[in-house]
Order: structure tokens, then sequence, then C-alpha cells
């Protein structure tokens, strides 16, 4: 039975009327044609899917449409503002900090997410939750230095603001 | 000239799924027998005798003339073509780079696209680290004779002698300010003419030392469409009215439907059922309504289980060996005089690659005429596969390969795309079909299992007179011992596979420098020499020494292994023309039986470096991949089905299984570059391995490496 879903996407309301039992990843991917979550492995075990939920890094292929009613939804695509990459996506490209990229995007919504939660989250809090993901190219490494970049990043963004 | 199938080895097939919707159905599947265990190479037959290029082969056909390669527009754009993909490798950046050396031109510059089979040249596979030592110079070949063009176009222009004009910045300047660039070359007819020759073999080539884009960390072209989540890779590409399909998976391997109800997934809303034969899927305006028909047709679905017993992952070992072709081999050294012999039996598993992308594909059928996109390493083979499927003529497909996220050796084959193709052909709409992580790990090929047999001599001076190594089932891939040993029989013995297996980054390689290695520290150890200064014993060979001892030393090898029982091991290897050693460091569990690598020091070598920090990443991420393999990774299975099938249930390294990494990558600017994504990661199980051996003197013989549980 189809039901109606409102919520705030990429800061803008939006409402779906769809199985509410359907994982929000395929309503992002199919219906609302955001293509830059990812299914990596349909049960969480992967991380590719990450969004924010209410700035909570969550799997969106275990995430049904109709239990994110009334909340906010932020993707990948919702990170640049006016052509200007976030200072996480800043640092991500710097370091070149990926190989096929597919699970880039997921990466940098859990950095985002970690550091929304808490801006104080130290490096260790950062990586236990990078630990939840999968880089099937093991560009671990080149992500730590992006991590590390973007926190420098954001530390003159602060200063700046 | 070496044949494409020497060239190839083994390093490069794959068993393709012999699909065939068409009219003669039934004696194609009579000629080649049925179901998912057949083999067929992915090289023609006809390449495989005469050792021509064919067109998907290994090699491929190359280009047949400049403008196959490199379109100059009257706009001054410059496109260039070639039939390599990227999966993360990154051939994108390196291709561009080339291009963009000859030209004399900044890397923005160059437009590059990859794998369009209606628009590029069949520049082989991307497979077996071919696009470094092959497709980068015909690239470089290609651009540099467009660039001869531009300076001999500005002499006639304005009647110098070549001599005198270089190309700067994509322009050819004349002290009195005359100025012609590529945009002009594009108008004239005389270059139009030009282009539609073959590329001539042997021009000169830009030196090392004159390098200005070559050799520097080119970031990859679409780098930031990564970041914003803009790259569609396969999976991601929507057409108009596209449908969303799922393929009904026998059981278990070699199942056969026997009957099969769809009413009740045709009663679902909006929803295609296809069956032919034992091909039976679903089409459907989204996933989710997808899954709920293939789920209804998988309720009704009666199946005969295969009549061949399928043999389990834990009878491996005694089934590869007794089902080696003409049998194991005895050791023809046997009755050669010795001080001491040796004699050891390894395994590797069957593994998986488990690239973060699925296989993906969408086909599109516009009168009679099909065009897919999917991810794979053989867009040409593609193309074969796709065209044999369905009896269409050759121009009659298209195969795209966007980006795509991730192979390793793992994405030869075309099954994906030709499964897309029958959904859309019955849909009438275009499909994507994207296979679950529990497909992937089913349904693709596997790295294959390895038993290897290893015999050796010693003399009274702790010199191995003698070698005897069998690899049975995996390849011949480094099979041969890099150290000189008067009496050698190093052989590869297939064996009866009970997975479909194929190419896997390095293959082979994997397992036979594991087996070998590991061998050499026993050998060692009965010889009673330091691991290194045994295989410096016994090399020559000038870059493989090279990078062992200059691993030791970063390392501090000498110092630390002087204790005994220090946790830490070491192993070279030599693969496609590159040269590794590593050290490891490992920190023991004794009572859990558990280790953590804490240290990996590499050391790699592969000629001219072409871009420093793509090759740092794929020395990393094969060091990472290797850690997988050696601590964790072994595909299991019982009566034709995968026990551990997820992310769950089979571990890839994470994060936290990182160790400390330190990579000196070696520069010889006087040496051809070599491919530098699968060797790697030869040396890292092997150097583990030995880390577990002199730590606690129980050597290891199999993969992954597990440890007896100590009680403290």
């Amino acid at each position: 039975m189809d039901a109606h879903v409102s919520f705030t996407l990429n800061g803008k309301p939006l409402a779906v009327v769809t199985d509410p039992a359907r994982p929000l990843l395929e309503v992002l991917r199919e219906d609302l044609h955001l293509t830059g979550t990812k299914f990596g492995c349909g049960e969480g075990a992967c991380r590719a899917c990450t969004v924010l939920i209410d700035g909570e890094p969550e799997a969106s292929c275990l995430t049904p449409i109709g239990s994110v009613k009334g909340k906010s939804v932020l993707t990948i695509e919702g990170l640049e503002q006016n052509g200007r990459l976030h200072p996480i996506q800043e640092a991500f490209l710097a370091e070149g900090a990926f190989q096929c990229g597919y699970c880039t995007a997921g990466m940098i919504m859990s950095v985002l997410g970690v550091t929304r939660q808490n801006p104080d989250a130290t490096e260790q809090q950062i990586f236990a939750e990078l630990d939840r993901h999968i880089c099937r190219c093991g560009s671990y490494m080149k992500y730590r230095a992006a991590v590390r970049r973007a926190e420098a990043l954001t530390q003159i963004e602060k200063r700046r603001a | 000239m070496k044949s494409e199938r020497e060239v190839a080895g083994l390093a490069s097939v794959a068993e393709i799924v012999p699909y065939d919707f068409g009219l003669t159905r039934r004696s194609f599947a009579k000629l080649l027998g049925g179901g998912l265990m057949l083999a067929v190479s992915a090289l023609s037959g006809d390449a495989q005798e005469s050792g021509q290029r064919s067109r998907g082969g290994f090699l491929g056909t190359g280009a047949r003339n400049l403008a196959a390669r490199i379109h100059l527009g009257t706009d001054g754009s410059i496109t260039v073509l070639c039939g390599k993909v990227e999966g993360g490798q990154g051939a994108r950046t390196e291709i561009t780079q080339a291009a963009a050396e000859e030209l004399r031109v900044p890397v923005g510059s160059v437009e590059l696209i990859l794998a369009d089979t209606s628009l590029v040249p069949d520049d082989g596979m991307t497979a077996g680290s071919g696009t470094t030592p092959r497709t980068v110079p015909a690239v470089r070949q290609g651009a540099a004779a467009a660039r001869n063009l531009l300076i001999s176009y500005a002499c006639a222009q304005w009647s110098l002698q070549p001599a005198s004009l270089e190309v700067r910045d994509g322009r050819v300047v004349h002290a009195n300010a005359r100025v012609l660039s590529y945009a002009d070359l594009a108008r004239s007819a005389e270059a139009a003419r030009q282009f539609q020759q073959a590329i001539p073999s042997g021009i000169e080539l830009t030196q090392v030392r004159d390098w200005k884009v070559l050799g520097t960390p080119a970031l990859r072209p679409n780098a930031r469409a990564i970041v914003t989540g803009k790259h569609e890779y396969p999976s991601d590409i929507t057409r108009p009215g596209m449908l969303y399909g799922k393929v009904l998976r026998p059981p278990s391997y070699g199942a056969r439907l026997t009957a099969i109800d769809a009413a009740p997934a045709k009663a679902i809303k909006d929803v295609i059922v296809i069956q032919d034969e034992q091909f039976v899927g679903v089409a459907a305006a989204n996933s989710s309504n997808a899954s709920k028909a293939l789920e209804a047709l998988s309720a009704t679905a009666k199946w005969a289980d295969s009549a061949d017993p399928h043999p389990s992952s834990s009878d491996l070992i005694g089934y590869l060996r007794s089902n080696a072709e003409g049998g194991v081999p005895a050791n023809p050294f046997a009755d050669v005089p010795a001080a001491k012999s040796l004699h050891r039996s390894y395994f590797v598993p069957y593994i998986q690659h488990a690239p973060l992308e699925p296989r993906a594909a969408v086909a599109e059928w516009t009168g009679g005429k099909l065009t897919v996109w999917t991810g794979s390493q053989n867009p040409f083979g593609v193309h074969n596969e796709l065209a044999r499927a369905f009896h269409l003529s050759d121009d009659s497909v298209r195969v795209i390969i966007p980006d795509f996220g991730g192979a390793f050796g793992g994405k030869h084959t075309g099954e994906c795309a030709i499964e897309a193709a029958r959904l859309a052909k019955a849909a009438g709409r275009p499909v994507s079909l994207r296979w679950s992580r529990q497909e992937e790990f089913t349904w693709a090929y596997f790295r294959p299992a390895a038993v290897i047999e290893a015999e050796a001599s010693l003399d009274e001076h702790g010199r191995i007179t003698a070698w005897h190594f069998v690899n049975i089932n995996s390849g011949p891939n480094a099979v041969d011992a890099p150290y000189s040993i008067a009496k050698k029989d190093c052989r590869f013995i297939p064996s009866k596979p009970p997975l479909r297996h194929g190419s896997y980054r390095g293959l082979a390689a994997t397992a036979n420098n594991f087996a070998r290695e590991v061998f050499m520290d026993e050998l060692a150890a009965a010889a009673g020499a330091d691991p290194l200064e045994f295989r410096l014993a016994h090399l020559e060979d000038p870059r493989l020494r090279a990078v062992l001892q200059k691993a030791a030393t970063e390392f501090r090898w000498p110092e630390r292994s002087k204790q005994k029982d220090a946790a830490i091991g070491l192993a070279c290897g030599v693969e496609k023309g590159s040269y590794v050693a590593a050290c490891a460091e490992i920190a023991l569990d004794r009572p859990n039986g558990t280790l953590k690598v804490s240290r990996i020091c590499q050391a790699y070598e592969c000629g001219a470096i072409l871009n420093p920090a793509n090759l740092l990443s794929q020395v990393q991420g094969a060091i990472t991949m290797g850690l997988g393999a050696a601590l964790r990774e072994e595909i299991g299975f019982e009566n034709g089905k995968i026990l551990n099938g997820s992310f769950g249930e089979y571990l890839v390294p994470r994060f936290a299984d990182v160790p400390e990494m330190e990579v000196h990558l070696i520069d010889r600017p006087d040496l051809a570059s070599a491919g530098a994504g699968e060797t790697p990661i030869i040396v890292i199980a092997p150097a583990i391995a030995n880390a577990v051996f002199r730590a606690t003197g129980s050597s290891v013989a199999s993969l992954p490496i597990r440890l007896k549980k100590t009680p403290a």
C-alpha cells in the first residue's frame, strides 16, 4: 500500500508517494535520480550508501523510506553550495583519496556526520566510524590523509567565520 | 614476436557464460555442453591458433589509423580515443597524461574517451598490467604523430625546416610571431588525409628526462565528479522509460529448472516476466517490485539438482590433486644426492574479487540495434559476447564502459550485459540490471584455488641444488623461481575446477609466490641461514636484489633479524616485468590464536614511473587487498552452494586492519615502464606467513593463515 512520505532532502521539502517499505537508497536512486549514493551490499555492511538522517550517518539501503517521514536527509549531492565544494570534498579531491571512487561518497558523508554530531570529534572517532565502510580498492591510507586535511580545512573555515 | 596467447598467459582468461538467445541455441548448447561449469576461453580460437591479434582478444587490434586514435576539433578541442577502461586503477589519468605529453598540451586540454566500441579502437583487454607497457606507448605514438603533423603543416605554410620548429602548449610559434595550433591543423585537407594513414611506428617519443606531464602526480581527470557524486557508474546509468531487472538464479550450481508458474509474478503491477528456457527474469518500474516478482517466481520454481556431485571446499585439496591432468608429476631430481631435502604442500583457497560495485548493465534496443552500458575489463569481448548471444552483426552492437567501481581481474566477461539485453528485449524498454552482492559472491567467477607441491634439495653448504615446484589448478604466473638453482622443474598442471574461475590481481602469482617464498624460509631455516642472506645468495637479477635490499634496509632487517623469534618476515618476487619485496611485522595474540599486521615495508620497482601518486595508490591498494587474502578471505562451498556470500561473512580489509605502511617506489627512468596494478600484492601473504613461522616456529602451509591457540 503506497503512502505519502514528506521529508526534507538536501535542504528542500519533498513528498513522495510510494510503498513505505522501499529502501531510501532505492527511492533516491530510482525515483529521484540522485545516483551519487551507491549500492554495495544491501545489508549495511559496506556503508557505500551512507546518507545523513537528521545529521546521523545511516545506511540508506536498510532505511525504509517510510521511516524518514518528517526527517531531514542529506546526500552527497547536497554538499556543494553554489559551485563550491564542502571542505571535506575539497580534502578528498586534493588527496586524490580514492581509486574507483565507488565508496567515496559514503566515506565523505560519514566524516561529515561524525563531525556534525561532534565538532570536536577526534581522529579516532572519525576512523572508528569509517571502519564500518569498505573500500575494496584499499585507499584507506589516502582516506586517512584526506580526513586529516579535512580537519585542517575545517579549522581554517572556523577561523574565517 | 610472442603470440597473443603467450602474452596473455592465463593472466587474462576467464570463462564466459555461453548464453545463446538465437535459433541455433540447441546446437550451440550441444556443442558446448550446458551450465555454468563450462569453460570457453575469452580468446578466440583463431587467435590462439595463429597468434594474430583478434578483435576482443587480449591484445586487441589497435588503432587502424591516426583518426581512430585522435580527433582534433577546429574549435581547438583534442579528443583521444582508447579501448582501455577505468575501474579505479588509473588508466584514465595515465593515458591522458601520455597523450598530453606527446601533444605538448596541458593535461586538462585532452578529452579522453574510453571504451565505447562504436568510437574507440580495440586496445585489448584492460588486464595483465598491459595498459602501461603497451597502451601508453601506443597512445604516445599517435600523439607524437599528430604533433609531427602540426610541425610539418607549419613548415609547409612557412617554408621552414622541421628542425627549426617545436610545439609548445599546443602551438607552433615562429620567431615572427606566426602561430599555428591543432585547431589550424584540423582545418587542413592534407592533415585530414594524413589522419587516415596508419600511425607510423618508430616515431621518437619524448625522453623521460624531458617529461613535463608524464612522471607527475596528475589527478584523475574526473576526480571532481567522484567527490560530488555526479560521475555515473554503470549502475547509475538511467535511460528514458528504463525498467529495473532481476534474474532468477538456481539454488545451487548446475541445478536445472524443471517447472515454474509465472502467473503470481505477472499479477504484480507493471511487472514483465521473461522465460527463455533456463533463463528466467523480471523487469519492473522499480527494484522493489522486481524483487517481489522474483520472490513470487522463486516460490513456484522447481529445480533438479545437478547430476554431478559437487565437491565441497573442505574436500578441495584432495579433489584438486586427484583431478590433476595426467596426475601429479614425480620429482625428476629425487635421486640427486643431497645433504638435506624438503617436501611441502601448500594450499590457497578460492577467493572473490568482491569489487564494491557489483556487476551492472543497462541495455537498450533501438530498431534491432543494441547498446549496453556496463562495467567490464573487456569492452570488445563483451561486444562479441552480445553479438554471439543475440546473433547480431558486429555493427548492430555498441558497448559503452563508463568508469566503474572496481574489478581486480574479476570483470572480464559480459554475462550481466547479456542478461540485461535479454530482459530489455522482452520488455521493449531499456533495462538496468544490477547484480546483488549475493549474486556477485556466487555467480561471478573466482580466483582459482591451488595446491602446490614444492620439493628442494640443499647441499652441505646450504645451497639449493634442485627445485621441483608444481602448481595444480591455479596457473603458471610466477611459477618459475627467480633464484639461481642448477636443477629446476617448475610447472602448472590444470585440474578440474569445481568453481567457475578466472583472472585475479596477479592471478596465480599470488599462489605461486606465497608457496615459493614460504618454502624459501623453510629452506633457509634448514640451512641455518638468515632468510635475507639465503635469498641474496641465490639471487642474481639486479632489479630483484635491489628491491629486496631496499625493503630490508628500510625495515632494518639485518639488525632486527638477530633476534631469532622476532615476529618479522620478508618475501620478494617478480611478475609482469616489475619487482617487489616486502618486510612484515606482526603482533600475535597467542591465547586467541589471532594476529595483527602492524607494519609493512615494501619496495617496488616498475621502471620509469608514469604517475607517482597513482602508483602509490596501486601499491597501497594491493598491499591492503593482499592482507585480506593472507588473513581472512576464503570462499566456502558445499553441495553447489556458497556458504559465505556476503560482506558480513566474507571479511575484506577495513580501516582498522591497515598496518603502518611504508612504501618505497624506486624510479628507474632508464627502464621501460611496467604495469603496477598487480605485482605489489604477491609478497604480502608470504611476508606475513614468514613472520608467523619465525615467531612461532610453525610454518604456514595454507591461506588464509590460521594460528593455533596457545594458552598463555
